[in-house]
């Protein structure tokens, strides 16, 4: 078990590492941060000055060795912008994000998983096909074409709903319903192909063969496997959870981590940037350990793999 | 057809997929108590003839005839009913245990639910009488197998679950549909001897589905060997081993092993199975048939008495017959002769 968790724990680390290294090096060598905060009639002396403070006259290796170092003492910098940390930048942001994440994520799992069953047990009819063809267009329409859509129907033509600010709850209304569509159709697509897998197996048949009733074969029966391959997806969009709204904040100007992090890379704002994609693979990072504990839980196959390799 | 009132009687079965016929009438009567083998080749509606019967097939199976339990269409019945019937008066098992038992429930949960339906037991009566079953079926440390899952069984023991879940209905018929084929053979032996001994212990009727005749023999009073959704002979398995009819049966035997296990080189019956959407004229068999002559590609031959107690498909039957009572004859007359 120790084994199976330190492996996993340094292969979280290497990824965070390469996104992280990654993300320095295009930021760095793009554009001159200098340049973008101050603008490009600035005068020279203010460049130079900007420069050796922050440290830009450097060589990008050794920017990077004091980066990284900087992080294992606990610094996560601070906004070239402002000068504020750029932990305490990102962090008033979260509370904006989840409020539209949480529940898109609620609305997804509510409504993708349902249509996904009632799919599979519907197979071939009109009910099938018809949630199907729902679930493809969800998921092809982009979430900012979905998310203009929306806008145009409900804020201009109809005029029942605002198109973007974040005053009320009802601000949150489209955002929520655009981002949860795109990720029910994907649960429902994924639900529908895990159920159609367990339908067909033969423990199912012997379900039926020992007396047990239609509808409890499948609660009993089917949907603890299926729940199996599903838990991935949804713990993969529970990765998803700070960074999945970028692009509906922008179209929505929601101002959330999203929005931040847009704006952060247009600045080359190197702190905040780097601050968010480690929390964004955090987070990536404890909902993979999530999945895989509720692997445990619902797979007894799975639990004895983890114990054995512990040994 | 052996007694008056058989426990269960299949008449003019039939099966199609898609339109295309798999089952072409089959009838069959089991007595009580009664063991059938029902052997033949790979899709010759073995065990869609069960499925059938029991309504266990997917939705676009379309099924005629009847499937009689105790007079009972089983065909014809409810949902309800079929649920009361599946587990408790008929159990099924099939022939890969590691796949037909479900993988996230426990043994114990797994047998429970056929107690729980069938024999109204519940709480600490569940766990006591699951025990006991398995203890039955040979299964070593029953108190604390019955909290694992089936990937902690081998594959002879996650059959002897199965049997173990079939036999918690108490049903009347266990019909096993290839028990061991998916076994070592040493462990189909082993679970042949189970079926057997629990069959005798509880008095339940046994079908037994195989494509082997000699497991069939060995284990069941009467068989009856089907060939392209069709039964082609049927009769007690001591005389049809004997002195097989059929000219599909008769190459069937050829393609055993001898009993007495001296080296006799191995005949398989040339030729493949017929395909059920391209049936051949006539008699299915006919193409493959040593016998075979103008007569086989006309109508196909429906199965009819050859003896008393057994059946046969064949234009042969006619020429079987008359060979029998020649036969009969000469006896009678040997035995009056030798007589004064
Ligand atoms: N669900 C199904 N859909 C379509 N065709 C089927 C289905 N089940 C069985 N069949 C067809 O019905 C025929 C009889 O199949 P069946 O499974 O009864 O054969 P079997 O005698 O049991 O063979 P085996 O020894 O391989 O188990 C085959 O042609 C098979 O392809
Ligand atoms: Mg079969």
């Amino acid at each position: 078990m120790l084994r199976f968790f330190s492996l996993r724990v340094f292969r979280a680390l290497l990824t965070v590492t390469l996104v992280v290294t990654f993300a320095f090096v295009v930021l760095r060598m793009s554009a001159d941060p200098a340049l973008i905060i101050l603008g490009p009639e600035a005068p020279p002396e203010v460049i130079a000055a900007f420069r050796k403070s922050w440290g830009l006259d450097e060589p990008i290796w050794v920017q990077y060795v004091d980066y990284v170092a900087a992080i294992f003492r606990g610094e996560l910098g601070r906004s070239m912008r402002d000068g504020r940390p750029a932990i305490e930048l990102v962090a008033e942001r979260i509370p904006a994000t989840l409020a539209l994440t949480l529940p898109a994520l609620a609305l997804k799992i509510a409504i993708g998983i349902p249509a996904g069953i009632w799919a599979s047990l519907h197979r071939g009819t009109f009910v099938d096909r018809t949630v199907m063809a729902a679930a493809v267009a969800g998921f092809t329409v982009p979430s900012f074409v979905l998310g203009l859509v929306l806008v145009l129907i409900f804020s201009v033509q109809l005029g029942w709903l605002p198109s973007g600010g974040q005053d009320t709850w009802i601000h949150a209304i489209l955002p929520i319903v655009t981002m949860g569509v795109g990720g029910a159709a994907v649960l429902a697509r994924f639900t529908r192909s895990a159920m159609l897998e367990v339908l067909g197996q033969p423990y199912m048949r012997t379900a039926s063969a020992k007396g047990l009733p239609w509808a409890r074969a499948i609660r009993d029966h089917a949907l603890p496997n299926a729940a199996i391959p599903t838990v991935t997806i949804v713990g993969f969009m529970v990765g998803t959870l700070i960074a999945g709204a970028v692009v509906v904040e922008s179209v929505f100007s929601w101002p959330g981590v999203g929005r931040l992090l847009v704006v952060a890379v247009s600045n080359r704002d190197l702190a905040v940037v780097q601050c968010i994609l480690l929390l964004v693979a955090a987070t990536m990072v404890l909902s993979n350990l999530m999945v895989d504990f509720l692997y445990g839980f619902l797979d007894p196959r799975l639990a004895a793999g983890a114990r054995a390799g512990g040994h | 057809m052996a007694s008056a009132s058989p426990l269960i009687r299949l008449e003019g079965l039939s099966v199609s997929f898609d339109g295309v016929r798999v089952l072409h009438g089959v009838d069959l009567d089991i007595g009580r108590g009664g063991t059938l083998g029902l052997v033949g080749e790979s899709g010759s509606g073995k065990s869609v003839t069960w499925l059938a019967a029991l309504g266990l097939l997917p939705g676009k199976a379309r099924i005629e005839g009847r499937a009689l339990l105790d007079g009972e269409d089983l065909i014809a019945a409810s949902d309800r009913r079929l649920d009361a019937v599946r587990g408790g008066r008929i159990a099924m098992i099939f022939q890969d245990p590691a796949s037909a038992l479900n993988p996230v429930l426990t043994i114990r949960r797994q047998i429970g639910e056929a107690l729980a339906l069938h024999r109204g037991l519940s709480g600490r009566a569940v766990g006591a009488e699951a025990k006991r079953l398995l203890d039955l079926v040979g299964i070593p440390d029953a108190e604390r197998r019955l909290s694992a899952y089936p990937h902690e069984f081998s594959g002879g023991q996650n059959q002897r679950v199965m049997i173990a879940m079939a036999l918690a209905g108490q049903p009347d018929l266990l019909v096993a549909d290839e028990p061991t084929t998916a076994l070592d053979v040493t462990i189909q032996a082993q679970i042949l001897d189970l079926l057997d001994s629990v069959r005798r212990e509880t008095g339940m009727a046994l079908v037994l589905i195989s494509h082997d005749l000699g497991v069939v023999s060995q284990t069941c009073d009467r068989v009856a060997v089907m060939y392209a959704g069709r039964i082609v002979e049927e009769g007690p398995s001591s005389r049809l081993f004997a002195d097989p009819a059929h000219p599909y049966t008769r190459g069937l035997i050829g393609a055993l092993p001898p009993l007495d296990g001296s080296r006799r080189r191995l005949v398989s019956i040339a030729g493949t199975v017929p395909d059920p959407r391209d049936p051949p004229p006539g008699c299915a068999f006919a193409p493959r048939c040593l016998h075979s002559d103008r007569r086989c590609t006309g109508d196909v031959p429906q199965i009819e008495p050859i003896e008393a107690d057994r059946r046969m498909a064949c234009v042969l039957a006619v020429h079987r017959r008359s060979e029998i009572a020649a036969r009969a004859g000469r006896e009678h007359t040997t035995a009056e002769t030798v007589a004064p």
